[in-house]
């Protein structure tokens, strides 16, 4: 029996000698070197963004995919890396990118006009190389235009970044990159969080009515696809076979802290009614920093990190 | 003390075969003059062979069938010149031009590089090869004798010291520098060789010949000693070429962009140097077009009208770093060129480099990960030809308090002296451009109901009014009254559930809501949705 075996083994590998380097050998799944995305919470979640793998956040508008892009980008550039955007609208924002730490010096902007352009530009940059994050920011143009991205585009981006150290980022609202992602996170909007009422200065601004300010949003972010279950699954392969289908699912909130940009920036330089500087300093020691509530809840337990 | 004379035989051809890599083998002749009166002025040794003679009509030699007829470009000439001089200085300090196709070189000291005579005659010419041009080498102990030898002998010629006379010997009397005058009388002399005219009693050539008889004995004899008249150190990179027909496409522009690139690519390796930017300028055909903005390519003007005077499309190709790859330069001149072409057809191509010191290709072995310069520029090229120009770059702030400004200054990835201190999570924002007007339903002076893009939101939670406004002596001044507001949208306008709604092309309108910023102009009296949360 075990010679029968051999000697159909022997023959398969001969008739595939060739075209399948292999054929009763499994491929090892490489490990990817995963990097923080600047949020410790995400981090714990996803055990960070891997790199020579294309990540894909989803989510609603306000959902916070632009913070969490902006947040990973910040902790690129202060690694000293360099760092790509190919904006699908041209919806990017710098004021509030550089007040949460991006080094705009760092950064290439791609303002495209169409999703073609998007795909181009990100594929020119991917063979380019040398980035330490590509983000293609497709969270604006309509999920069914999105949608029809055929399956090879994706499937190119994954393997143009295998084996580079580029990490690369899709924002979309809906997941479209399917098993061509390493890392698939969804993330949902919460209610936003606004500040207590201000109570008027007196004796600065009798008439002014009390005021609120946008504190924070909350965010819940749920792991779809992680490569690090796809290598626990790896374990198990002969047996099952299914583990590029395995889907998992973990679920953490996390509130973004922080005050909306506009309220950060200062205040314009003709001030009708109110006085821009005690308004600005009073904002920023009492309104804006101030913390966002208590630490963040995780409502399942965070995936244990695989490689420690 | 040992000097080495390089000199190119039929200087013409070579400088028109530089230019044209594809003639090297094959029979061509050199015509110039006032057309339609064109002559031979030269031709290499298949075309003699094959019968053409210097002087002969242009009409005559295109009977010659397998002749490649050039015109006479004094351009190339110049650009060999140039490539000669710089191949002199590769490889010593002290260059003397003694003639356009000929210098000299002073090699004492240059044995501890390159070793022997004979090795260092060997790089000359194999350096000569790289820039084109096919040379003769002599090395010898005395000037005029290593002058003599590399125009009298082909390939590389040593002349040990004492050894002049014998070795000048068998050269004929015509490489001397003598006047026709001179030269024929000898002829009628007999005297055909420089041994023979060696061999001529000094004293009675003075008699008959004068001084110019005694100089020449001396050359012949290779016993004429002078010292090198230095040449000035140039820095300067140019090649240029001329077209016979004008240039319309891209396509064979570029090949004619690379050659001129690989030859000026090797001059600069030949000086140890590297181009820090790339001039480009074209001379136009002033017959087309009377705007340099003529996409539409008009007919000739009249016979009597007066030619326009020439024009010309100039392009400046800045580098991040010193480059002389010639492939990776002709990409990006391409990618520049295809975004902003010239007009009109091109008559004449002009390239100059601005040398610079090549940076040293080593990086640190524990610097972050960064593009290799020279492929970051191609690929910031592709992408402007892909988005335009003034859509890529590294988003600057502007000094300024009006909303949402920023300039895009040219990528140049550079690294921050200071540390950035540790980075907190923030809201980001994502801007409309340009603002989306809204209608605004308010209800005790505060929003409680926005409309936009056919979308209507009720008010959830809102903060504001922010005052701001500024530049008020400009024109384009600005007063806002901004507002954050948490919207929900009505279900009808959910587009979840309304397929219509869902295929309306707009950014914000595929959720149930969102944190917007909404600003109501004072100036313009209307709302605006400036951006969104998220």
């Amino acid at each position: 029996m075990a010679r029968n075996l051999a000697i159909l083994r022997s023959q398969v590998e001969s008739a595939l000698a060739g075209r399948v380097s292999a054929p009763f050998s499994y491929r090892d799944r490489k490990i990817m070197e995963t990097v923080s995305a600047g949020i410790p919470e995400i981090d714990s979640l996803t055990g960070g963004l891997p790199r020579g793998g294309l990540t894909e956040i989803c989510g609603p508008p306000s959902s916070g995919r632009t913070s969490l892009l902006v947040s990973a980008l910040a902790e690129r550039t202060a690694k000293e890396e360099v760092c790509a955007l190919v904006d699908g609208r041209d919806a990017f924002d710098p004021h509030s990118a550089e007040a949460a730490g991006v080094s705009l010096k760092q950064l290439l902007w791609v303002r495209c006009r169409n999703i073609d352009q998007s795909l181009r530009a990100t594929d020119l940059l991917i063979q380019g190389g040398g980035f330490g994050l590509i983000a293609l920011d497709l969270s604006d143009i309509p999920p069914e235009t999105v949608r029809h991205v055929p399956l090879h585009a994706w499937f190119r981006f994954r393997r143009a970044v295998e084996d580079t150290p580029t990490i690369l980022v899709v924002l979309d609202q809906e997941s479209n990159a399917k098993t061509c992602a390493s890392l698939v996170l969804r993330l949902g909007a919460g209610p936003a969080q606004w500040s207590a009422t201000v109570e008027p200065h007196e004796a600065n601004f009798p008439l002014h009515p009390p005021a609120c300010l946008l504190d924070s949003l909350e965010v819940h972010a749920e792991v779809l696809r992680s490569p690090l279950q796809a290598s626990e699954s790896h374990l198990d392969l002969g047996k099952t076979g299914t583990f590029a289908e395995h889907f998992i699912s973990a679920e953490a909130t996390k509130v973004f802290p922080g005050a909306p940009p506009f309220a950060v920036r200062r205040v314009g330089g003709s001030a009708d009614n109110f006085a821009p500087n005690a308004l600005e300093q009073f904002f920023k020691t009492k309104a804006i920093w101030s913390p966002a509530g208590g630490p963040p809840s995780m409502l399942k337990p965070p995936l244990k990190y695989p490689f420690k | 003390m040992a000097f080495a004379s390089i000199h190119i035989p039929g200087f013409l051809i070579q400088s028109a075969v530089r230019a044209e890599p594809a003639l090297r083998n094959r029979a061509i002749a050199l015509v110039d003059g006032v057309p339609p009166l064109w002559t031979v002025i030269a031709a290499n040794e298949p075309a003699l062979q094959a019968g053409i003679q210097l002087g002969m009509a242009k009409s005559q030699a295109a009977q010659f069938c397998a002749l490649e007829i050039r015109h006479r470009s004094r351009p190339q000439e110049k650009t060999a010149y140039a490539a000669l001089l710089d191949l002199g200085w590769s490889m010593s300090p002290r260059i003397e031009d003694t003639a356009p196709d000929t210098i000299l070189a002073d090699i004492a000291g240059l044995a501890s590089l390159f070793g022997s005579a004979e090795n260092i005659a060997a790089e000359f010419s194999a350096r000569a090869a790289l820039l084109g041009l096919t040379a003769n080498v002599a090395v010898a102990s005395h000037i005029e004798a290593a002058l003599l030898a590399s125009r009298g002998f082909s390939g590389i010629t040593l002349i040990p010291p004492g050894e002049e006379s014998q070795r000048l010997g068998p050269l004929p009397v015509d490489v001397l520098p003598a006047s026709a005058e001179t030269l024929a009388t000898l002829d009628r002399w007999g005297i055909r060789t420089c041994a023979a005219l060696t061999a001529l009693p000094l004293l009675d050539l003075s008699e008959r010949l004068g001084q110019e008889g005694v100089r020449l004995h001396e050359l012949a004899r290779g016993a004429n000693i002078r010292s090198l008249m230095l040449a000035q150190t140039s820095l300067s990179f140019e090649e240029e070429m001329e077209l016979e027909d004008s240039v319309e496409e891209l396509e064979p522009l570029s090949f004619i962009l690379g050659r001129l690139l690989d030859q000026l690519c090797a001059r600069l390796h030949a000086r140890s140097l590297a181009a820090n930017s790339i001039h480009v300028r074209f001379e136009l055909d002033p017959a087309f077009g009377d705007s340099i903005e003529c996409q539409k390519k008009k007919p000739r003007t009249a016979p009597n009208k007066k030619p326009a005077a020439a024009k010309t499309y100039e392009k400046s190709l800045n580098l991040p770093v010193p480059m002389r790859d010639s492939k990776m330069l002709l990409k990006l001149l391409r990618l520049h060129l295809q975004s902003d072409p010239p007009a009109c057809p091109i008559l004449k191509v002009v390239l100059s480099a601005a040398p610079a010191r090549p940076r040293p290709a080593q990086a640190g072995l524990f610097q972050p990960i960064s593009p290799d310069p020279e492929k970051l520029e191609l690929t910031v090229a592709r992408l402007a030809n892909l988005v335009g120009d003034s859509n890529i770059g590294s988003p600057e702030l502007i000094d300024t308090h009006r909303p949402g400004e920023f300039r895009l200054s040219r990528f140049l990835p550079q690294r921050e002296d200071f540390l950035r201190a540790n980075h907190r999570p923030s809201t980001a924002f994502r801007i409309f451009r340009p603002p989306l007007p809204a209608k605004v339903d308010l209800r005790d002076a505060r929003p409680a109901c926005v409309s936009f893009n056919a979308l209507r939101g009720d008010v959830i939670a809102a903060s504001g009014p922010w005052r701001t406004s500024g530049d008020w002596w400009r024109e384009d001044t600005w007063q806002h009254d901004e507002w954050d507001l948490e919207l929900r949208f009505e279900p009808a306008h959910n587009p979840h559930r309304n397929r219509s709604a869902s295929l309306a092309k707009s950014p914000q309108q595929s959720s149930d809501g969102g944190v917007y910023c909404i600003y109501f102009d004072s100036l313009r009296q209307g709302w605006f949705v400036r951006g969104i949360y998220d």
